[in-house]
């Protein structure tokens, strides 16, 4: 059974995304950091790729992503990781090419093991509450004809 | 109602459990401060506290009638804000998926073909 993804808002300028996997910490810490493994899962909507994926993995080394979609779009964001400690913590700021994220995000991702199975925490901290909700509303367009049915996933999941 | 300032109080608002208990219930009918209070073992006044809160955010209305003043829920605020996670949420379990299925295919790997940090 897959297991369930945890989207919270812990403070106004924040987003928290955990989820848990079947499978050791290293596994999973090795598919966030290493360029391809990352390549074969981290794309976004349906029909995107990569076409550039560089993670240079030490405090103060960069990544750059840039993803390619059907239509040919490009979507880059690249960033310096602040803090690695292996298979546990990675801090690292953000910047996508558009910076529809109001300003770099700061991004910490925690692997935390129990009983074989990995939970990883992402927090992005934005540059402000304003910057937080403009991320939030990217991919809006997928629909927002949203409706009544979707309140039990708010009340559940906020 | 789609200032960023609206939403920030939105996403305050359902932060607390309570707020989201009080949203569940006024999702089935208008209901008196009075009659939210039962269930919830709350005085009136720390329920009327709440109320502010959800209408201050846009959540809920509070009628006119100065005895009874129903509260009623604002399903728009509440479906922007939703539509806004439920999206972002798509998004990640997408990838989440994806990245099941590779950690499955890596952990039926044969032994020396793995690829786990030494």
């Amino acid at each position: 059974m897959p297991h369930t993804l945890q989207l919270t808002t812990p403070s106004e300028n924040e987003v928290q995304i955990q989820r848990t996997f079947n499978a050791p910490r290293r596994l999973v810490y090795d598919c966030w950091t290493k360029p391809e493994l990352v390549r074969r899962w981290l794309t976004g909507p349906e029909g995107w790729t990569f076409e550039v994926c560089d993670i240079d993995l030490r405090v103060g080394g960069t990544y750059r992503y840039v993803w390619r979609a059907p239509d040919a779009t490009r979507m880059g964001m690249g960033g310096t990781y602040r803090e690695i400690v292996p298979a546990e913590r990675i801090v690292a700021n953000e910047l996508y090419d558009e910076d529809w994220t109001g300003g770099e995000t700061l991004a910490t991702l925690l692997f935390a093991e129990h009983a074989g199975q990995t939970t990883v925490t992402t927090r992005i901290r934005y540059s402000s509450p304003a910057a937080r909700d403009a991320a939030l509303r990217t991919g809006m367009d997928q629909g927002m004809a949203a409706g009544f049915d979707r309140l039990e996933a708010v009340l559940a999941s906020a | 109602m789609n200032t960023p300032e609206q939403l920030d109080a939105t996403f305050a608002a359902l932060a607390d459990p309570t707020r989201r208990a009080l949203l569940a219930r006024l999702a089935q009918g208008p209901a008196t401060v009075l009659e939210l209070a039962r269930p919830f073992a709350m005085s009136q006044p720390a329920v009327s506290k709440h109320l502010k809160v959800l209408e201050r955010a846009g959540l809920i209305s509070r009628g006119r009638e100065a005895q009874r003043r129903p509260c009623r829920l604002e399903p728009q605020a509440l479906a922007q804000a939703a539509g806004w996670l439920e999206d972002f949420r798509r998004l990640w379990e997408g990838n989440f998926q994806r990245l099941d299925a590779l950690l499955d295919e890596l952990q039926q790997a044969p032994p020396g073909s793995d690829s786990t940090t030494a």
